[in-house]
């Protein structure tokens, strides 16, 4: 402090000056402490690993009967792949008033599936079997009256109790309020799904 | 400018008993007498605790019981999609008293919400949140929700069927959030699905970060408690009536008098801890659910994913609204309620002893709600409890909301000058 002393006015506090210098110095170590966070946040991102293990996956389709379904894994999620028999495609219309989404106006799926059916044929429809509402897996109840009698046949979630139609559409009354999501999927050769890519390139 | 410190000159040292010996070279380096007659011999509590008053410190010796068996399971659990659940059972099956450690731990978390639920009802009960108590109360309150989140992500980490289901429920919780829930939810899983990376980033979380947090707060809400000094079942203020000396006339020392009678209530509690871990330590399926026995399944939910108890009452709240972002939004609300209490609260005493029937309904109606709540919320997702579920949220949110009107119309008592205190 003494050698300071016999500064012309090196008593005088210039606190506009520190107050200045104070609030630059906070303002620039905040910047910084948020581009030092940065790599940290970004490690919770999926991996390369996990990014190159979420390509598209193919799946048989001459292993499926009418009426059965089968569930491939796409990117951990259970993927629904349902071959409605006549009957079954029947028994998604006539219900459009009991639906949350009938048109899918807010739901997600790409634009091949945004119809009645929900899915690029009648015959399959390739559904992501994971609730919108809270990602239970909604169990299979295909036959018509299986939960109640007006029951048009469709899924049902155990865990909050959502229901949807053989097209994958939510009922009114159901927590959840969106339609079960369709992933891109395409058909290579007759009989091939293949899930996570169509015509529009592989899913993001 | 000058610099004036505390310590400047040997003078300036503390004063301490004199002498020679070890204590004393301690303590003219370190202020440990000073700091027990602070916060123990000189820190006076009032007389007239009763046994709502001990599930503070039952709190703070199920945290040391948390840590002490986790540092251990630690030592023998592996993290990872492929390692987790075997491990656990490696620990129940093969470890020496692994098994005495882990049920240790499983039930200790239980009884860790016990007691803080037990301990937040005093304090709803004698009006311990109200002025000058209202930081204390939201520290506390913020010690609860870390105290949830450190819970969640250990519930995970035995990686059964149940720590996976629960798991997604749970963060698909953060995907309601609109604009940014998909690409957050894939943030938190590190994954297309609750993954390795999840599990790995949880253990982190659960075994280093969420302790050091709760200790922190921990420490932040003793001091927040020194300052204001504990609340009592009369609600009344010890420290405006001191003594000659400058104590409270109603007020006695911690130590000796609280850490004696305290010791008893640790005891008795150990003893019931005893009880579940040797005899009950699933508690039929409450405090480890049965769906965890079984190694976790990605493709085959539970028929029922409940999660554990203490989560149940929200749980019930969110299954209750047929609208997942609406029922995250009331779920996030109904714990957060407990935030607005110091503010919501404009009855003129503090006690329920000195309240009328209308706060004392109101309490007991919460009552009923919160447990009805949490009964419903272990139940399948059937109409009728689902109805009893919206009628219950109804009496829940009731408490807290109309209660800047009905603590206002509610006839109260008299509140007597000093404690009530009967010498046994």
């Amino acid at each position: 402090m003494a050698d300071h002393a016999g500064v012309a006015g090196g008593d005088e506090v210039d606190l506009d000056r520190r107050k200045f210098l104070t609030r630059a110095t906070i303002a620039t170590g905040a910047v910084g402490a948020v581009f030092a966070a940065v790599p940290f946040i970004e490690s919770w991102n999926p991996s390369e690993r996990a990014r190159a293990l979420g390509a598209p996956v193919s799946f048989d389709l001459s292993k499926l009967d009418p009426g059965q379904m089968a569930i491939p894994v796409w990117r951990r999620q259970p993927i629904y792949v349902v071959r409605r028999t006549p009957d079954m495609v029947a028994r998604i219309s006539g219900h459009d008033g009991d639906l949350k989404d009938p048109e899918s106006n807010d739901s997600e799926q790409p634009p091949y599936a945004k119809n009645n059916q929900r899915s690029r044929s009648a015959e399959y429809l390739v559904l992501i079997g994971i609730c919108t509402h809270l990602g239970c897996l909604p169990k299979q109840h295909f036959a018509a009256g299986d939960l109640y009698p007006s029951w048009p046949g469709g899924f049902h979630c155990p865990c909050h109790g959502s229901r949807f139609d053989l097209a994958g559409r939510v009922f009114d009354g159901s927590p959840a309020s969106v339609n079960l999501r369709v992933p891109p999927y395409s058909y290579p050769k007759e009989l091939l799904l293949l899930i996570g890519a169509d015509e529009r390139g592989v899913a993001t | 400018m000058t610099l004036k410190t505390a310590t400047g000159s040997a003078a300036a040292l503390p004063k301490t008993k004199a002498g020679k010996g070890l204590w004393a070279w301690l303590n003219k380096r370190m202020p440990i007498q000073e700091f027990i007659a602070e916060q123990l011999t000189g820190y006076y509590a009032p007389k007239n605790f009763n046994i709502w008053y001990f599930f503070g410190s039952l709190a703070l010796v199920v945290l040391v019981l948390q840590l002490v068996t986790g540092i251990f399971l630690t030592m023998f659990y592996k993290p990872g999609e492929a390692t987790a659940f075997d491990s656990v059972q490696f620990i129940m099956r093969e470890v020496d008293w692994g098994w005495l450690i882990r049920y240790l731990h499983s039930t200790g978390a239980s009884f860790f919400f016990i007691v803080v639920y037990l301990h937040m009802f005093r304090a709803l009960l004698y009006g311990s949140y109200r002025a000058p108590r209202e930081l204390l109360w939201l520290i506390g309150m913020a010690v609860y929700l870390a105290l949830m989140a450190e819970a969640f992500m250990g519930y995970v980490l035995p990686w059964g069927n149940m720590s996976f289901w629960g798991a997604q429920v749970i963060i698909n919780l953060f995907g309601t959030i609109p604009g940014i829930g998909p690409e957050l939810v894939l943030w938190i899983r590190g994954d297309y699905g609750i993954a390795d990376a999840t599990l790995n980033r949880f253990f982190s979380l659960h075994v280093a970060a969420m302790p050091l947090v709760l200790l922190l707060l921990v420490m932040l809400h003793l001091v927040a408690l020194r300052r204001t000094g504990s609340n009592n079942p009369d609600g009344i203020e010890i420290k405006a009536k001191l003594g000659a000396d400058g104590k409270p006339l109603d007020g006695i020392p911690f130590h000796p008098y609280y850490t004696v009678k305290d010791f008893v209530g640790i005891g008795v509690m150990l003893v019931v801890l005893a009880l579940v871990v040797f005899f009950e330590p699933t508690f039929g399926g409450l405090f480890l659910e049965s769906p965890n026995f079984e190694p976790a399944n990605p493709v085959s939910t539970p028929a029922d994913i409940t999660p554990v108890w203490y989560f149940t009452p929200y749980y019930a709240m969110l299954r209750a609204v047929p609208d997942q972002r609406l029922g995250a939004l009331l779920l996030l609300l109904a714990v957060l309620s407990f935030l607005f209490l110091p503010w919501l609260d404009r009855s003129p005493v503090k006690s329920m002893r000195y309240r009328g029937w209308i706060s004392r309904t109101a309490l007991a109606i919460f009552v009923v709600a919160f447990v009805g709540l949490g009964y419903l919320g272990l139940q399948p997702a059937l109409p009728v409890y689902v109805m009893s579920a919206r009628v219950l949220a109804v009496l829940y949110f009731a408490f807290f909301y109309l209660m800047p009107i009905y603590t206002r119309l509610d006839p109260v008592k008299p509140v007597p000058e000093r404690v009530v205190y009967h010498a046994h």
